[in-house]
């Protein structure tokens, strides 16, 4: 698996900088820097002379600029760049470290943002605190829901409607450097034990509380999404005991594994699709008694200021000619059978980005209530103290 | 005339530093909202919780002085010998030097040392030469080393102007008068430059006090500091009203470190002005 995309093609200038984000993603994790540094609000503006492109088609409709926020290096942007063009909407990207800086920003109002990515648990807290509207599914001509995986679209459906569709999928696994440690690992169980034995001060867990309280509970036979105090309180016993025997408590994983000096760290499937294409003795597994299955989403906000063009991008966004090419820039699964089919080969074949449906069984979606709770903040904050 | 000049200041003061204070102290006062934010109330609550920070202020409070006494033993050499030994006509040049670094965000410099004390870095060059498997990130060392180097300027600047500003004169009459080199520099010198000394300390340690990156970064995020406390607070669980009375709770424990260094600062420096502040 090296270079598994676009391997034929001539370089261009747009590729070579896309291979430059790639390089730095490699080294720095998306949102892990971004919410370290709080620097969730380094905007880009990708097409800053909408006047240039402007086509009589849609330019009365649609206005003249639009606003998305989304993840770091979660796109091509040659997509946004062809939107313009088609549309002569200008498109301003806005990237972010986490979903709570997202909601937080969309709390406070006056984002601007049309359209925006929220991870499947945080939707029906958007819905809930009436920040996103239900979906006007006549403007979404190319979103078609029978060509959805409906594992991924209903996290999507509050009470029946739907209020965000699904952009990409991705699963929480583990990841092992296989040149050094030699302990089989294919469970969260197993993670835990070699953490303390094998891979003694060379593992990394997340700083993130719904997954690594999360896999810590799957460790003990308990669901990822468990709030009840008991269980709670034996996942805190096990993560304080294995705590003197991690390298890191941090979800920039990339750099310390690349590096060897980590050997094995909780990680999410794209980080594991890159570790592995660059390094392929780092194999990326999921726990077979369980952990994190996700879909980023994509939703309109209520108060979008431009909402006919958050509508035409998120529409151009679902149709799968233009999908394919954010699916190859971005590395993650996705959720649409006719995207899966217009994909090299070589991209599907990969059993870290699209495992069989069999390994995928035991793993939970978070939930919401998993990502809110007082009891697993304040616990996290007594493991990271301990 | 006065008021006229006083006025953009105070209007600064009030916009960026008095109200949002003041909306600190309301949410410090309030509860978290179910789905995470503030919603208005009037309780002790989130006070009453903070002992459940114990360690993360305990670990603060031990940090930010030992880092600002590391940082001092290793700015005062450099310091002295810039405002003492070193050729006036390359003085400035080495000042300067020192400041440079703070054209590159820290923040990009301490991911450099991230690289540095990486198993790519130092210990790689230490395998050549046969010393193996020697771990240098994500210890306490390294986190003592971040700080002694991201703080350092702000520590030799306040030594090297009270130095700078010493009357040689003292120095002479303290040799003709019988005294060695050494006792000139613990009569003489090292009080008179105290004022100094206590302004890098106090700078230091108040930044220190709410420093979290460095800890995060070159300490594998292993230790934990009331900064980071906050920053998960604030965006991860959300919790506004607790993270604000942790805030507070901070600003009160700076103005009593201030406090406390300048009546310090005073009795050492006798009854000589002190501009601390």
């Amino acid at each position: 698996m090296t270079k598994w995309y676009r391997e034929n093609a001539p370089i261009t200038a747009v590729k070579l900088a896309d291979e430059l984000m790639r390089l730095k993603r490699g080294s720095v994790t998306r949102r892990h820097f971004l919410g370290v540094t709080g620097l969730g609000f380094a905007t880009a503006v990708l097409a800053r002379q909408p006047g240039l492109f402007n086509s009589t088609a849609f330019a009365g409709d649609l206005g003249s600029q639009m606003s998305i926020a989304t993840w770091p290096n979660y796109h091509d942007p040659a997509t946004f760049e062809a939107f313009t063009a088609a549309t002569g909407v200008a498109v301003e990207v806005n990237v972010f470290g986490s979903n709570e800086e997202m909601l937080a920003k969309l709390q406070a109002g006056g984002t601007g943002w049309d359209l925006f990515v929220p991870t499947n648990y945080t939707i029906s807290t958007y819905a809930k605190l009436g920040l996103i509207d239900e979906l006007d599914m006549s403007q979404l001509p190319n979103y078609d829901p029978s060509t959805q995986n409906a594992r991924f679209t209903h996290e999507g459906m509050v009470d029946g409607k739907t209020y965000a569709v699904p952009k990409n999928w991705g699963t929480t696994g583990i990841a092992v450097n296989s040149s050094k440690i030699k302990a089989p690992v294919s469970s969260w169980k197993d993670f835990f034990e070699v953490a303390m034995t094998e891979a003694d001060g060379r593992t990394m867990v997340h700083d993130y509380q719904l997954t690594t309280i999360g896999n810590a509970l799957v460790s003990l036979g308990y669901s990822f999404n468990s709030i009840k105090s008991d269980e709670l309180a034996k996942a805190e016993e096990l993560l304080i005991r294995v705590k003197p025997h991690l390298y890191a408590i941090n979800s920039d994983y990339q750099p310390a594994m690349r590096a060897t000096d980590a050997w094995m760290t909780m990680c999410w499937t794209n980080d594991g699709a890159q570790l592995n294409r660059d390094m392929p003795e780092i194999a990326y597994v999921l726990g077979k008694d369980g952990g994190e299955i996700w879909t980023d989403f994509y939703a309109i906000p209520k108060s979008a200021a431009n909402k006919p063009a958050g509508y035409a991008l998120l529409n151009y966004l679902m149709a799968p000619e233009n999908a394919v090419k954010e699916h190859i820039a971005n590395g993650a699964p996705t959720t649409d059978s006719r995207v899966l089919k217009l994909l090299p080969e070589e991209v599907t074949s990969n059993k870290i980005v699209y495992p069989d449906e069999a390994s995928l069984t035991p793993l939970e979606f978070g939930a919401a209530v998993t990502l809110t709770d007082p009891g697993r903040a304040e616990l996290m904050a007594r493991f990271k103290a301990a | 005339m006065t008021a006229a000049l006083v006025a953009p200041a105070a209007a600064w003061l009030v916009v960026f530093l008095v109200l949002p204070f003041v909306a600190m102290l309301v949410f410090a006062f309030g509860e978290r909202a179910p789905e995470g934010g503030y919603q208005p109330a009037f309780t002790f609550a989130q006070f009453a919780n903070l002992p459940t920070r114990a360690t993360a202020f305990w670990n603060t409070l031990m940090l930010a002085p030992a880092g600002a006494l590391l940082c001092l033993l290793v700015a005062y050499p450099t310091a002295y010998y810039l405002a003492v030994k070193a050729n006036p006509r390359f003085r400035l040049i080495l000042v300067s030097l020192v400041v440079v670094p703070f054209w590159t965000s820290l923040l990009v410099r301490t991911y450099a040392w991230m690289y540095i004390l990486g198993s790519r870095g130092i210990p790689n060059l230490l395998s050549m030469i046969g010393i193996e498997d020697v771990r240098l990130l994500n210890t306490p060392g390294a986190v003592l080393l971040g700080i002694v180097y991201g703080y350092l300027p702000l520590m030799i600047m306040p030594i090297y102007v009270s130095l700078e500003k010493l009357d040689r004169r003292l120095l002479e009459a303290s040799a003709d008068l019988g005294a060695k080199p050494a006792s000139t520099f613990f009569g003489v010198t090292l009080p008179l430059s105290l004022p100094g000394v206590m302004t890098g300390v106090a700078l230091v340690t108040i930044l220190l006090l709410g420093e979290y990156l460095i800890p995060q970064l070159l300490g594998g995020g292993k230790v934990f500091f009331i900064g980071n406390a906050l920053v998960d607070l604030f965006l991860q669980s959300r919790n506004w009203p607790f993270g604000s009375a942790i805030a507070v709770t901070l600003v009160a424990v700076v103005v009593v470190v201030l406090m406390v260094a300048m009546r310090i600062a005073w009795k050492v420096a006798g009854t000589r002005q002190v501009d601390l502040v």
